[in-house]
């Protein structure tokens, strides 16, 4: 799927930082990485640990104050081929990116459109501003999107109101304005978290195929590794607002090197392979001890070290930096090198 | 606790009481709770003397049966009416119609005070940990409300129940002076869970216990549930809309969708042999977390149907694969197909 590896965006050492009554809070503390064209990559993290943060940098929908982009760079190529810095670039212009070469779609397909306008309107919009349609053009646009986002009679549904549709159709309407300029780039922030299963299952599938049809990158945004496994071409996992793992998704799932990682893929239940079966003690899920921590009181050392049964007491002397482990796989673990060890062990 | 027979008769077909899956069990099951032809209509009103107009038919004829000390999960996707029928149980709501045997008594026949016996036996665990605690009451305050109510462990014995139930659930006797805030949403459940426990239910409804965490408390609070569960010999319900989770936890499963019951099975044979389509698409569509399998999977065509005019006969039949003219006829049946399986679907040719 991808052009020659050519790189999209490539954010470098991004801080961002909210400042509240309480003290700072590093959301985002020195997060690299990058995107090739037609690729998608994956930001796994829970809450706090700054993966929407780091989408919203990017489109510089961080609210200013209390946030503020403290450091590091963003470079993003543009529909122009022109690379420019989105930390540093005029408001002005950072508005003909917006929707045009970088669009985001949200988690909740509800709060997200405007109740008092149609569904056309919302959709026009993006176009008329961005490539300077008629109105009437606009909603020829936004039929043909809603067709293309596999929206049943889009001539009628077009002058609708998002009240009169489902959760998943919803979805689609998002999907339909972010993809209706064409973008380089397009950030779903857990686009399917608030749907259910049956419908999950159509939306990423519809992405699947708007991607190979359009040829756009996408930075997927989740904490479900189900649709990580399913969606990515390489994963990001984030902790305590740092990169704490990044590599390709079959060696992330394959051969993790971070305990974090390791002790996600452990506690998800996977279907089939468990189910209890009468008369025998039921399967224990591995779970994690602990909680999340406390964006305002980070442990000194490694953020995940509180709580990693790996732990040793160089953990909490420094943070780790980022280890190369070979194949463009990195952890920000001091212990890597061994599970790589006891892997080879197991295999032999 | 040891593990416990499936009952599997879904109530109106009292044959099936005596099915092989029963006769092969460790031990003989009692039947704890029998639920009988449920519904929760919601009306809606309208026009100038806001007349009813229309029902919602939340929950449609729902029956099945829980043996002693068992846990199963009730399945099913936005409007499938699980969590209503979950509270219909527990009269949090009024059922509509239909019987709720618990131990032997029809609860809801029970007027509000002799009720109160009986809601210290059946307890609910909430969804989500950040609405279901009240704000402005410490932890001692919440845990021992029940219990005041119920007049049990007065006086200094209380607080000695309400530390020795935050240490069962994994937290501290001097969090009892805190307040809910103070809590991670993982915490919160723990108090959820402790609160549920204060009055030593035997049967629990656990409504989507776990769907409001991040993914790496899911586990803790899974597993703490697994072990107070086999501690204490509660029977549980535990509502979910994900199949992974409740096969973990489980014996047996019901599968629901708008109302009605698909699908009634082990928890290990609904996963490895679905027989009703909807099931088939429900596991075929949950996303598996490994990249190296790539399967097709079954999408289904739009979304569900609306409770107020639910297709006719089944009602899963305008997304179904398999549909056919005969399917539009008549709600089908629910029917053993194996030991401790039922389905409600007319197709045997299939699956």
């Amino acid at each position: 799927m991808t052009h020659q590896g050519e790189v999209l965006l490539a954010v470098n050492g991004l801080q961002t930082y909210f400042h509240t009554d309480d003290g700072v809070v590093k959301s985002v503390d020195g997060v690299t990485f990058h995107i090739k064209k037609g690729e998608t990559l994956a930001v796994v993290g829970e809450s706090g640990s700054g993966k929407s943060v780091t989408s919203l940098s990017i489109m510089r929908l961080i609210p200013m104050p209390p946030g503020k982009i403290e450091g590091g760079e963003i470079l993003f190529t543009g529909k122009d081929g022109v690379q420019k810095n989105l930390v540093t670039l005029p408001e002005a212009e950072m508005r003909r990116i917006r929707g045009n070469d970088i669009s985001m779609i949200f988690q909740e397909p509800m709060t997200s459109l405007n109740p008092v306008y149609t569904v056309g309107d919302q959709i026009g919009e993006a176009v008329m501003l961005h490539q300077g349609k008629s109105k009437r053009e606009a909603l020829e646009v936004a039929t043909e999107m809603l067709r293309l986002v596999g929206i049943p009679a889009p001539e009628k549904r077009v002058h609708e109101y998002p009240h009169q549709m489902s959760g998943g159709m919803r979805q689609r309407v998002m999907i339909a304005m972010a993809l209706s300029c064409n973008p380089a780039l397009l950030i779903a922030d857990e686009p399917t978290t608030a749907l259910d299963v049956t419908i999950q299952a159509q939306i990423l599938d519809l992405m699947r195929k708007l991607q190979q049809e359009i040829g756009m990158s996408i930075l997927f945004i989740t904490h479900n590794l189900g649709v990580v496994a399913e969606m990515a071409d390489r994963v990001v996992v984030m902790y305590g607002g740092r990169v704490v793992e990044e590599g390709d998704v079959v060696e992330i799932f394959k051969a993790p090197r971070h305990p974090y990682t390791m002790g996600l893929l452990n506690s998800i239940p996977r279907a089939g392979d468990a189910a209890h079966v009468p008369g025998q003690p039921k399967q224990r899920l591995e779970a994690i001890p602990g909680n999340v921590p406390n964006p305002l009181q980070l442990p000194p050392g490694c953020p995940f070290e509180p709580r990693c049964k790996f732990a040793i007491e160089a953990c909490s002397e420094a943070v780790p930096p980022l280890f190369d482990t070979g194949g463009g796989h990195v952890s920000r673990c001091i212990r890597w090198q061994e599970f790589e060890q006891a892997q080879h062990e197991v295999n032999a | 606790m040891t593990r416990t027979v499936i009952t599997t008769d879904p109530g109106d077909v009292s044959v099936a009481a005596q099915t092989p899956a029963v006769a092969a069990a460790p031990q003989t099951a009692e039947t704890l709770l029998e639920v009988n032809n449920l519904q929760k209509y919601f009306p809606i009103r309208g026009g100038l003397f806001s007349r009813v107009v229309g029902n919602v038919k939340a929950v449609n004829d729902v029956s099945f049966k829980l043996g002693r000390g068992e846990v199963v999960g009730l399945v099913g996707e936005s409007g499938s009416g699980k969590t209503t029928a979950g509270r219909a149980i527990l009269r949090l709501i009024e059922p509509t119609g239909g019987q709720v045997i618990f131990n032997g008594t029809d609860i809801t026949r029970l007027s509000k005070a002799q009720m109160r016996d009986y809601r210290r036996e059946m307890q609910i665990i909430f969804q989500d940990p950040f609405a279901s605690l009240n704000p402005r009451m410490t932890v001692a305050d919440i845990i021992g409300e029940a219990m005041q109510i119920h007049n049990l462990h007065p006086g200094k014995e209380r607080l000695e129940r309400i530390a020795e139930l935050l240490s069962k659930v994994g937290l501290r006797p001097e969090h009892m002076r805190r307040y809910p805030h103070e809590f991670s949403g993982g915490q919160r459940q723990r108090i959820g869970i402790a609160r549920a426990l204060a009055v030593n239910p035997s049967f629990i409804v656990a409504d989507e216990p776990v769907s409001a965490l991040d993914v790496s408390i899911q586990a803790q609070v899974v597993n703490l549930l697994q072990d107070l569960q086999e501690e204490l010999g509660l029977t549980v319900l535990f509502i979910a809309h994900d199949l992974a989770v409740v096969e973990y936890i489980c014996d047996r499963i019901i599968v629901m969708y708008l109302g009605r019951v698909m699908e009634i099975a082990p928890s290990r044979e609904l996963n490895t042999n679905p027989k009703h389509p909807y099931t088939e698409a429900l596991l075929s569509a949950a996303p598996v977390p490994d990249p190296t399998v790539k399967r097709q999977r079954i999408i289904l065509e739009g979304d569900i149907p609306s409770p107020i005019n639910p297709p006719s006969g089944c009602v899963f039949r305008t997304r179904c694969r398999y549909a056919i003219d005969d399917c539009a006829k008549v709600v089908p049946e629910l029917r053993e197909v194996g030991p401790g399986h039922f389905k409600a679907c007319i197709r045997d040719d299939i699956l």
